[in-house]
């Protein structure tokens, strides 16, 4: 029988699985009770992984067992094992640790958010009847795909689950999306797709060296110890698989297109959780799995995601369009949380964990806000918007609040993420990582840059034309509704950045333990 | 003696044949019996091959090794035919795919004389269930003829098509010379080694290192393969595929791309596995080679398609390329040892039995759409998701599969168990070919999908009737996209299956 933690594990996936077969079967008259329906089923799914909190306090700091020194890396709160396919190594088995938690509540809220958002307002699928209704369906079949990633023990499930969200943010793209959506859609799937068949061929070289997919069981001190050619093998793939995802340049140009021609809800999961994905799985499965191999590259990873910091910087600062400055600008922050995990330090961890949960609080309340901009101003050209403040204080307030959390002012979410990456990389010490760190810096500096420049043309100087005929100025209350927790996480996280770090801290140490750096 | 309980499928699918023949003699023009008549022949034969499986597995037609000298001696006896599971999955999926193919011939049976299009499918099941059965290569030889000559004659069946004849004689002209091919190499190796026994062949190969020396054996090798090769329309022996596929009615398209291919590849098993196993380091670069080309060649032809069965005709050339991928780790000692061969085999029929779900599926919402007309372009699908958004969702259910993505589940585990299998294998490039080659196929793949979800063309008004979809369609698409789902769901069956 199954426990009560172990049934809201389920929930958090069967709830999203049963909201899209219920809405995507509705008829078009139902188009407003399935999206409604939809939010019903991605809010039953946001309280189950809320409540999943409850199942902590059976775990107090897990005590090193005599065979693992360093005591078990991913020690589940709650977990739920059972066979699916044993002839090819897969078992539904799903639990939640401390990495994880934040990760699967953010994305269950952000759904959330995004369906309720698509109550009100259904973007525009190139004429033809309301399809609301599907809308709101795959972003649920989104939602199954990334929180179940975020809770896959099984390697292969972890694949699988990876999987799922190609095809549904293909079509989200592919039907809502912006003028060139249909090319932007098509690079989204086959780069990602890339992606996750290399972490395919990653898996099952794992898989076939260390004889199990267990997560638990692969990324214990003492578990299955890989040669280390393998290990080196494997990490290559798998990380080139996450850095498709994350994404690291400079396999990123996917992401600036998909997210500027996604409809707003779109460009919110993309941003806020589906890039999550990639830098989660670096940290658990590639670290977790292969930590000789990461030990080796991670100079390699550090480079590049210092690269990604300063060269998105820099084309932000030239960056002509509202969702596009966004777009890049997750870039660069995605690179802060690429360089923390590459220092292969506590802190490093630590950084990359709360700067993955800022950047997705952060940018999902920046895309509503870009998207609500550009539905009401018909242009997201920063050149025609201007004296925003003077026609819609709300939206400009809200947008100049995001824009400052999301370069980093100390006292909101998104400075730790940045700061502490830096202070990993100079507690790693040595002129190479001191380097990076400083470069790291730097880029953090062009941040503030290209974010003041986007004020200044957006909401300052005289109202545009475009502007001045906003409709309607004022903020809707759904948008206040879906907005209103994320301004509030925003500043909450910033307070008291122990929220996350607080759960993370003891996986994170373990996991230290195998990666064995100073 | 000979053994008719191991028969009794064979019986069962000549039997089909044969009734099928006479009920268009007895009662011409009554298209409803005959059909009706060859659907329960193929069910009854479908059933007896699970039922002659049960038991263990039986033999005729054998007789007590001869001594030939320096073999080792086999402690059983030898058999030209042999019942065993193979066989069993084989016959089982010949049945189900000529009962599948029927079902959506509804609308094509308008247009082609019903009395022999039954007849001559019947026949090819026949050959398609003695296939998995043979036991040694001229048995082997025969079944395959069997099972692709009717096909000759039902691809150029449509009256009054000019590309429908010219793919019947592409098809012809190819095809017998591949078999011709085939023989030569059957008749080299019994030359070498004077057997044509599969069993007899690997005991020979394997203890006779002398062998090795000759030139003329290698030569065999590679003929018989060849042959096969242009069964399964692997490149470069693909060339027919694409003009026949589009040039048949759309069920024998959909009968070429999954029975016959599904003949080609257990005949290559047969072959590759059981007869040549001591020598897979000479077949095995050939594979390899084979399967690389053929992924990739099928998958950069299918980007440049605008007709629908042509897309499915270079797709299922690249399929033809992902089913042969395992047999390419022969190509590496790890990839022939004992421990490797059987997971590398079951990977190939696993693969295999997805497939053609897969693409019974795919072929019969094609059917479903375009009723008797051909396969016609992109173009002339647009507006069909909002039409017929069922048979839309089927299409694209079988689309994601072939690519390998979920919904499609049974076409991501497909690709799970051939990866797996060959980094199982130790061929860890070959399992990246594949994946690069994946990335490619979806482009296609995506694109046929999006086709039936575009505006519908103003320009065609003609268009804006959709066919009524026939019922038997409907139910014989109902049935394999539910099979899709299921064994997308739980794909623990299909492999169980597989390892009989």
């Amino acid at each position: 029988m199954l426990e009560a933690n172990q049934i809201l594990l389920l929930v958090t996936l069967v709830a999203p699985t049963v909201g899209t077969i219920a809405a995507a079967t509705l008829p078009a008259e139902g188009d407003r009770a399935a999206r409604i329906l939809a939010t019903v089923a991605a809010g039953v799914a946001f309280v189950a992984s809320v409540l999943l909190m409850l199942s902590r306090s059976t775990q107090v700091l897990v005590d090193p067992v005599p065979a693992y020194p360093y005591g078990i890396v991913v020690s589940p709160w709650v977990e739920l094992d059972l066979p699916w396919v044993p002839g090819l190594d897969l078992r539904f088995h799903i639990g939640v640790d401390g990495i994880s938690y934040p990760l699967v509540v953010l994305t269950t809220l952000l759904t959330l958010l995004c369906a309720l958002y698509t109550c009100w307002r259904v973007p525009d699928s190139g004429g033809g009847p309301a399809r609301g209704r599907h809308l709101a369906a795959l972003l649920l079949v989104i939602e199954l795909g990334i929180v179940g990633v975020f809770l896959a023990l099984d390697l292969v499930l972890f694949f699988v689950f990876f999987e799922v969200v190609l095809l549904p943010m293909y079509a989200v793209i592919a039907i809502w999306g912006g003028e060139r959506r249909r090319h932007a859609a098509r690079k989204f799937v086959l780069y990602t797709l890339l992606g996750s068949l290399l972490l395919l061929v990653g898996v099952f070289t794992v898989v076939a060296s260390a004889g199990t997919a267990d997560l638990v069981a692969l990324s214990t001190a003492a578990g299955p110890a890989m040669p280390y050619g393998v290990q080196l093998t494997a990490f290559i793939l798998l990380a080139l698989a996450f850095a498709v995802k994350s994404p690291l340049w400079p396999l990123h140009t996917w992401l600036p297109d998909a997210h500027t021609e996604a409809p707003t809800v779109g460009s919110v999961i993309l941003a806020g959780v589906l890039l999550k994905m990639g830098t989660y799985g670096l940290l658990r499965v590639a670290v977790g799995v292969a930590p000789a191999g990461a030990e080796a590259v991670a100079p390699v990873l550090g480079v590049l995601a210092v690269m990604a910091i300063i060269v998105g910087g820099l084309v932000c600062l030239a960056q002509s369009d509202l969702k596009r400055l966004i777009a890049y600008s997750s870039v660069g922050h995605m690179g802060f949380v690429l360089l923390g995990i590459a220092t292969l330090t506590s802190i490093g961890f630590q950084a990359a964990l709360i700067g993955n949960i800022a950047h997705g609080i952060i940018t999902g309340l920046l895309f509503f806000l870009a998207g609500a901009i550009k539905d009401r101003a018909h242009t997201g050209t920063l050149r025609e918007l201007g004296g925003l403040r003077e026609t819609a204080p709300g939206l400009s307030g809200l947008l100049g609040y995001a824009a400052i959390a999301s370069l980093g002012l100390p006292g909101l979410a998104g400075f730790w993420g940045e700061a502490f990456a830096v202070v990993a990389a100079f507690s790693r010490g040595g002129p190479f990582w001191i380097v990076l760190g400083v470069l790291a810096a730097v880029g953090a500096a062009l941040a503030a840059a290209y974010f003041m420049r986007m004020l200044r043309q957006v909401t300052h100087g005289p109202p545009s034309p475009a502007v001045s005929s906003l409709a309607p100025a004022r903020l809707v209350s759904v948008e206040l509704a879906s907005w209103a927790p994320l301004v509030v996480l925003a500043l909450a996280l910033g307070l008291v950045p122990a929220l996350v770090t607080e759960l993370s801290a003891v996986p994170v140490e373990a996991l230290m333990g195998v990666v064995g750096s100073p | 003696m000979i053994d008719h309980t191991a028969l009794l499928p064979a019986y069962c699918a000549a039997g089909t044949a044969v009734l099928a023949f006479l009920c268009d003699l007895v009662a011409p023009g009554r298209r409803a019996l005959v059909v009706s008549v060859t659907l329960l022949g193929g069910l009854i034969t479908g059933v007896a091959c699970w039922w002659g499986s049960r038991g263990g597995s039986r033999a005729t037609f054998c007789f007590e090794p001869p001594d030939v000298p320096g073999a080792s001696v086999l402690a059983e006896r030898v058999c030209s035919y042999q019942w065993d599971g193979t066989a069993t999955l084989v016959g089982i999926l010949f049945a189900t795919a000529t009962v599948v193919v029927l079902g959506l011939s509804g609308s094509a049976l308008r247009e082609v004389p019903a009395g022999e299009y039954c007849f001559l499918l019947a026949c090819s099941m026949t050959g398609g269930v003695v296939l998995g059965a043979s036991g040694d290569l001229i048995t082997l030889i025969i079944a395959m003829e069997t099972l692709t000559l009717p096909l000759y004659v039902l691809v150029g069946l449509r009256r009054r098509s000019v590309a429908s004849a010219e793919a019947a004689v592409t098809f012809f002209v190819v095809s017998v010379v591949s078999t011709s091919v085939t023989l030569l190499g059957a008749g080299l190796l019994y030359g070498a080694t004077g057997t044509v026994h599969i069993r007899l062949l690997a005991s020979a190969l394997e203890s006779r290192s002398e062998l090795r020396s000759v030139p003329l054996v290698s030569a065999a090798v590679v003929l018989v393969l060849v042959g096969l090769a242009f069964k399964v329309a692997a490149v470069p022996f693909h060339a027919w595929a694409p003009s026949t596929y589009d040039g048949a009615p759309l069920p024998i398209a959909a009968y070429l791309s999954t029975a016959s291919k599904v003949g080609g590849v257990i005949a290559l098993l047969i072959v590759a596995v059981g007869a040549l196993e001591p020598w897979l380091d000479v077949a095995g670069p050939a594979l390899a080679a084979l399967a690389v080309l053929t992924m990739t060649v099928g998958n950069l032809a299918a980007l440049r398609q605008r007709r629908m069965v042509r897309l499915l005709a270079w797709s299922s050339v690249a399929q033809a390329g992902y089913i042969l991928a395992p047999l390419g780790a022969f190509a590496l000692a790890s990839g022939r040892s004992p421990s490797a061969v059987p997971v590398i085999v079951t990977a190939v029929l696993a693969y295999t039995v997805f497939y053609v779900v897969l693409e019974l599926g795919a072929f019969g919402a094609v059917v479903a759409l375009r009723g008797s007309a051909d396969g016609g372009t992109f173009d002339d699908y647009r507006g069909a998701a909002r039409r017929r958004p069922w048979v839309a969702a089927a299409f694209v259910l079988a689309m994601a599969g072939l690519a390998g993505l979920p919904p499609g589940l049974a076409g991501l585990f497909a690709k799970v168990t051939i990866v797996r299998a060959l980094l199982d294998a130790g061929a860890g490039w070959l399992a990246v070919v594949v994946a690069l080659n994946a990335v490619i196929g979806l482009a296609y793949y995506v694109r046929a999908a999006a086709s039936l979800f575009g505006p519908p063309d103003p320009s065609s008004a003609a268009r804006a009737v959709w066919p009524r979809v026939p019922v038997a369609a409907s139910v014989v698409l109902a049935a394999v996209t539910v099979a899709a789902l299921v064994i997308g769901l739980a794909p623990q069956l299909v492999l169980n299956a597989v390892t009989l």
